[in-house]
């Protein structure tokens, strides 16, 4: 005979006291979530250690590496023409910018940074602004993605695959495009490009404006990265935090004003910065740098000189085929770059371009020769990620990935 | 306030601690006599001449040399847009410098990319240990005494340590064999052919007979 017994229910004061008192034995206890390398919203292969307390984050541990490939001892093997496709693959989102940043930092070295064509630097600009965008809507899209407003992803990427055929047609490749060579570019722009790039120009800012229509003003949006990830002025540049990361903690800097570098003293544009410094501001910050980079191009169009692309001397950039088949020199010249690579003088520089995810910099010290004694690549995205450790705690989990994709680093970039 | 007023007024504070300031591509470089005073040096540079900003810590190995290692700091301050480098030198059997992360908090992560990738160890370090390669990786990769090709060691926690058999299909080289015949064999064994490689895979002596010194695994016997 099954037992029967009368189901306790207490009053509802006793039955909330019975509860937290359970709850009571559970508190204090944390717990340790591994957000893995393999993850979808952590921008490539990043791995946080996190201890949480219930949904609040209290520690937070940075575990990066996963991508590392060694290409500051490989550019120790390498002469500085065969280290070019490497930097393609730093910030992999915007290829052309590393590749500009990393000619102009040998150019500087081997002192021909002034000879540079204006062609060549107005192309260069170009490129550099035209990776801006790509990478910055890459970044915007995913941000987006991330927090849930799927929609902003498929919509920046239609733009980015007009700009992969652009840099198809210029480079010929969409994507690890080793456009640079030390003292020119590989090739000039194909015929027609530029009302190409007009027309792509003027079909992105419509985009812009779609975007910030789903974004800018979006509830949800706002309520989800307004006060998210705050980082004042002074840790900002205590951590050493660059590019739209920095400016949107207010500190209005930007390498192509400061230090101006290829064209950009002849251009007109504003730097965006923000007042906050939490995740809201870093996406407007890149949103209005993205319309002022449409603006960057739109003058060098303009203003694109003729002339050759490359610096005039032989032996720094190869000669050209026809010359090298049948003159003895060009011959010479073409086989001493190829195998020895161009001659640095001893001594060191340090570069830094201005690049979509903050200040990439190359510092060089050469003994001479061909290939770079010691290359450092001063990757933004590596220093970027290393205020996560100070400033995830505090926020919880859901807040992890709106604080990740405004600070948008690349892991390429960030392991080397 | 330009670069070059900026680093005679450093040299200025600490005298003979500096060497001259050597101007290359517009760059100023001051050579620090003492590795122990960097902290104190990166102190007065943020504090009194303004160089808010860590740019970069870098590291270079003077194989060869010694003092063998060379800590570089970049220097920057937003005020002023003026870069300075100091460079420091830090003998072998020492291998340790003050960390300036009471300067800068910036500087936590490029010297423990530093200890990982050089070996030079930090003295006050917060957490200095290794960032890019996992903790446990024996060696210090960016030395030039570490190959290109890399070297064995046991990866920590992980189900299998061999590499895929035949990687990439029948006709591609091997990585890191000693010699063509041990990268290009006539023919391949799966089982064999990834004793040929010198990256994390354990080599059992019997097997290794197989590859052994520039001799190829041999022809495939027919199945009796």
């Amino acid at each position: 005979m099954p037992e029967v017994r009368d189901i306790q229910v207490q009053e509802p004061a006793a039955r909330a006291a019975a509860a937290a008192q359970e709850l009571q034995d559970m508190q204090g206890e944390k717990m340790v979530l591994n957000m893995g390398p393999s993850h979808p919203a952590t921008h490539g292969v990043l791995r946080i250690v996190l201890e949480l307390d219930g949904e609040i984050i209290t520690k937070a541990a940075p575990d990066v590496g996963y991508l590392h490939r060694g290409d500051e001892k490989i550019a120790e093997n390498m002469t500085y023409t065969q280290f070019i496709p490497y930097t393609d693959r730093l910030d992999y989102l915007a290829p052309l910018a590393n590749n500009v940043a990393y000619a102009l930092a040998v150019e500087k070295l081997m002192g021909i940074d002034k000879q540079l064509p204006p062609r060549c630097q107005f192309i260069r600009v170009i490129c550099c602004e035209l990776a801006r965008i790509s990478a910055h809507l890459l970044g915007m899209g995913a941000f987006a993605l991330d927090i849930g407003a799927i929609t902003v992803f498929l919509h920046t990427f239609t733009e980015r695959e007009k700009l992969y055929n652009l840099f198809e047609a210029l480079t010929g490749a969409r994507f690890t495009t080793s456009y640079t060579r030390i003292g020119g570019l590989s090739r000039d722009m194909p015929p027609g490009w530029m009302e190409q790039v007009r027309k792509f120009l003027d079909e992105v800012v419509v985009n812009f404006d779609e975007t910030e229509t789903f974004l800018t003003r979006n509830k949800i949006f706002t309520d989800r990265t307004q006060g998210v990830g705050t980082v004042s002025r002074e840790e900002a540049i205590d951590f050493g935090l660059t590019g739209p990361n920095l400016r949107g903690s207010g500190v209005d800097f930007d390498l192509r004003k400061a230090h101006p570098y290829l064209v950009y003293d002849q251009l007109e544009f504003e730097v965006p910065h923000g007042t906050t410094g939490d995740a809201y501001d870093r996406y407007l910050v890149r949103i209005e740098e993205m319309r002022q980079s449409v603006k960057i191009v739109r003058q060098c169009l303009d203003k694109m000189p003729g002339g050759p692309v490359n610096v005039p001397d032989m032996k720094v950039i190869l000669p050209p085929k026809e010359r090298v088949l049948t003159k003895m020199e060009e011959l010479i010249h073409h086989f001493i770059n190829v195998t020895q690579g161009v001659n640095a003088p001893p001594g060191e520089i340090y570069f830094a371009a201005e690049n979509p995810k903050g200040e990439l910099g190359f510092y060089i010290n050469s003994k001479g020769g061909g290939t770079p004694y010691r290359m450092k690549i001063r990757s933004p995205s590596f220093v970027n990620l290393s205020i996560l450790a100070h400033l995830l705690p505090g926020h919880m989990v859901s807040d992890i990935t709106a604080i990740l994709g405004s600070f948008d680093f690349v892991m390429g970039e960030c392991d080397r | 306030m330009t670069a070059s007023d900026l680093a005679t007024q450093l040299k200025a504070k600490f005298g003979e601690l500096f060497a001259e300031p050597v101007a290359f591509r517009d760059e100023y470089t001051l050579k620090l006599a003492d590795a122990e005073r960097i902290a104190e040096v990166c102190a007065v540079a943020k504090m009194e001449l303004g160089f808010d900003y860590l740019v970069d810590i870098t590291s270079i190995d003077n194989y060869g040399e010694d003092p063998r290692w060379t800590v570089v700091y970049h220097l920057y301050g937003y005020g002023h847009h003026q870069h300075l480098r100091i460079k420091t030198d830090v003998s072998e059997e020492k291998s340790e410098l003050p960390t300036v992360t009471a300067v800068w908090r910036t500087a936590d992560w490029h010297e423990r990319e530093i200890y990982d990738m050089m070996g030079i160890r930090f003295r006050g370090h917060p957490d200095l240990r290794r960032i890019l390669m996992w903790e446990g990786y024996p060696y210090f990769p960016l030395r030039k005494d570490f190959p290109l090709a890399g070297k064995e060691s046991a990866m920590p926690e992980v189900a299998f340590t061999k590499t895929t058999p035949m990687a990439g299909g029948p006709f591609v080289t091997i990585a890191g064999g000693k010699d063509t015949i041990a990268r290009e064999p006539r023919v391949r064994i799966p089982e064999t052919d990834a004793l040929a490689t010198t990256n994390r895979v354990e080599r059992r002596a019997d097997i290794k007979d197989a590859h052994g010194e520039g001799k190829g695994p041999g022809p495939i016997e027919p199945k009796k």
